[in-house]
């Protein structure tokens, strides 16, 4: 971002904080910013203040929502002109969901990814996850697909409730 | 709106392969929502859907602006016909059972996965960039699918003997995934796509392990094949597909979400 005027790294950082503020329309305790949907903020060329976004997943049906909110976000805050961008390079993974994120999830009842899986987890290699609710490590997977695109559908054997384990991508 | 027919280049060609095949075979899994066999299929088999429809999306878009003329994803994916089609036979074939949709998903997901694997080196940076996201997908389905072929192939007698049928209806459409023509090798030379027939020992290394713990006969090799798709010569299920899924927007054109 380097040669930015000052005024552009204002408009920057306040069209970041206002995207931030959008939860994510299928896990609504979580921000876009908390699950490293929210990626980047400049002022464009034409003017324009131009907010980009990463989908979890190609079909993620969440995307226009997001993108209308975060317009509006912006609008909010009097910055005129918002614009928003999907970007698809680089891949979204999991690891740029924030710690505090995970906690989140977990609180909500779905199961969060581990940290650092990556690759293993493509493979088939990643552990169980615990229970979210009873945080028993006895659980056994009922499908690869759950509530949504990101999520797959589990069962703790010991309290016998199904979750949601969003998927390590 | 009246139909289009695009000028294609190779890599507007080898662009609109790739968006025809997932979307073509993203819708037919939309057909089974709401009928699915149990809730949990219902969601895996909506969210598979889903995964290739969002693929196909990128990949339209990615053709639209190659092509250059100003068309959108919409204009591409709703006003062309059937011979302007150039996705994979395989992908069209109907649903039949359950267990018919399922295999079909794995002899796709299988190829699909090494695939989105290698095109993620691709130097069209879109394509790398859809490439790198397809692939996680990919390896979803290909695991999910090859769970169900198991299951049914070493199931009862009747989900054996339905997976048997299905395998006869649809090992003819697999040959058409490793073809290679002219215009793909040129983009290849370039880096842009990869050499499908490269795949081929990674998808039948798959397709043996599968099948032999599903105790599924591995079809002999050298069996004679269909072919046509990425030129546009369908069987008849694809203009039956199309008339469903670009029935809409054709009869409303300005309809928006
Ligand atoms: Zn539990």
């Amino acid at each position: 971002m380097s040669g930015l005027a000052p005024a552009g790294d204002t408009l920057r950082a306040a069209a970041l904080a206002a995207a931030a503020t959008v939860p994510d329309p299928e896990i609504p305790s979580l921000s876009i910013a908390d699950l490293g949907v929210l990626r980047d903020a400049r002022l464009a060329e034409d003017g324009a203040v131009e907010v980009d976004i990463t989908p979890t997943y190609s079909g993620c049906p969440a995307m226009a929502m997001i993108a209308f909110e975060v317009e509006a976000a912006l609008l909010r805050a009097g910055l005129p002109r918002p614009r928003v961008r999907t970007v698809l390079a680089p891949a979204w993974t999991t690891d740029w969901m924030t710690g505090e994120a995970r906690e989140k999830l977990r609180q909500a009842g779905i199961a969060p990814p581990p940290p650092g899986a990556g690759r293993a987890a493509l493979l088939g290699l990643a552990p169980d996850p615990a229970c979210p609710r009873c945080a028993s490590a006895d659980t056994e997977r009922l499908s690869e697909f759950g509530t949504t695109a990101c999520k797959s559908l589990w069962r703790c054997r010991a309290c016998r409730e199904p979750f949601d384990h969003f998927k390590c991508i | 709106m009246t139909t289009i027919t695009l000028a294609e280049p190779p890599r507007v060609l080898h662009a609109l392969r790739l968006a025809d095949t997932t979307l073509v075979l993203g819708h037919r899994l939309s057909e089974w929502t709401g009928q699915a066999p149990m809730l949990e299929e219902e969601l895996a088999l909506a969210n598979m859907g889903l995964d290739l429809i969002g693929q196909a999306r990128a990949l339209y878009t990615h053709a639209a602006a190659l092509d250059g003329q100003g068309r959108t994803e919409d204009d591409l994916a709703y006003f062309r016909d059937a011979p302007q089609y150039r996705n994979l036979l395989l992908a069209e074939q109907p649903n039949g059972d359950f267990a018919q949709t399922m295999l079909r998903q794995f002899l796709y997901a299988a190829f699909a996965l090494p695939f989105w694997n290698a095109m993620a080196a691709s130097a069209d940076a879109v394509l790398a960039a859809i490439a790198a996201k397809a692939e996680k997908e990919m390896a979803y389905h290909q695991r999910h699918s090859a769970a169900w072929v198991v299951r049914l192939g070493d199931g009862t007698a009747e989900s054996h003997a339905r997976l048997r049928a299905a395998l006869d209806a649809l090992w003819p459409f697999t040959g058409e995934m490793f073809e290679v023509d002219e215009a793909e090798r040129g983009l290849i030379a370039q880096g842009i796509a990869i050499d499908p027939a490269a795949l081929r020992p990674a998808w039948e290394a798959s397709i043996a392990r599968v099948f032999a713990e599903a105790t599924l006969p591995l079809p002999a090799a050298g069996r004679w094949m269909q072919s046509g798709g990425h030129h546009g010569r369908h069987g008849e299920h694809l203009g039956h597909l199309l008339a469903v899924m670009q029935s809409l927007p054709r009869a409303y054109p300005d309809a928006r979400w």
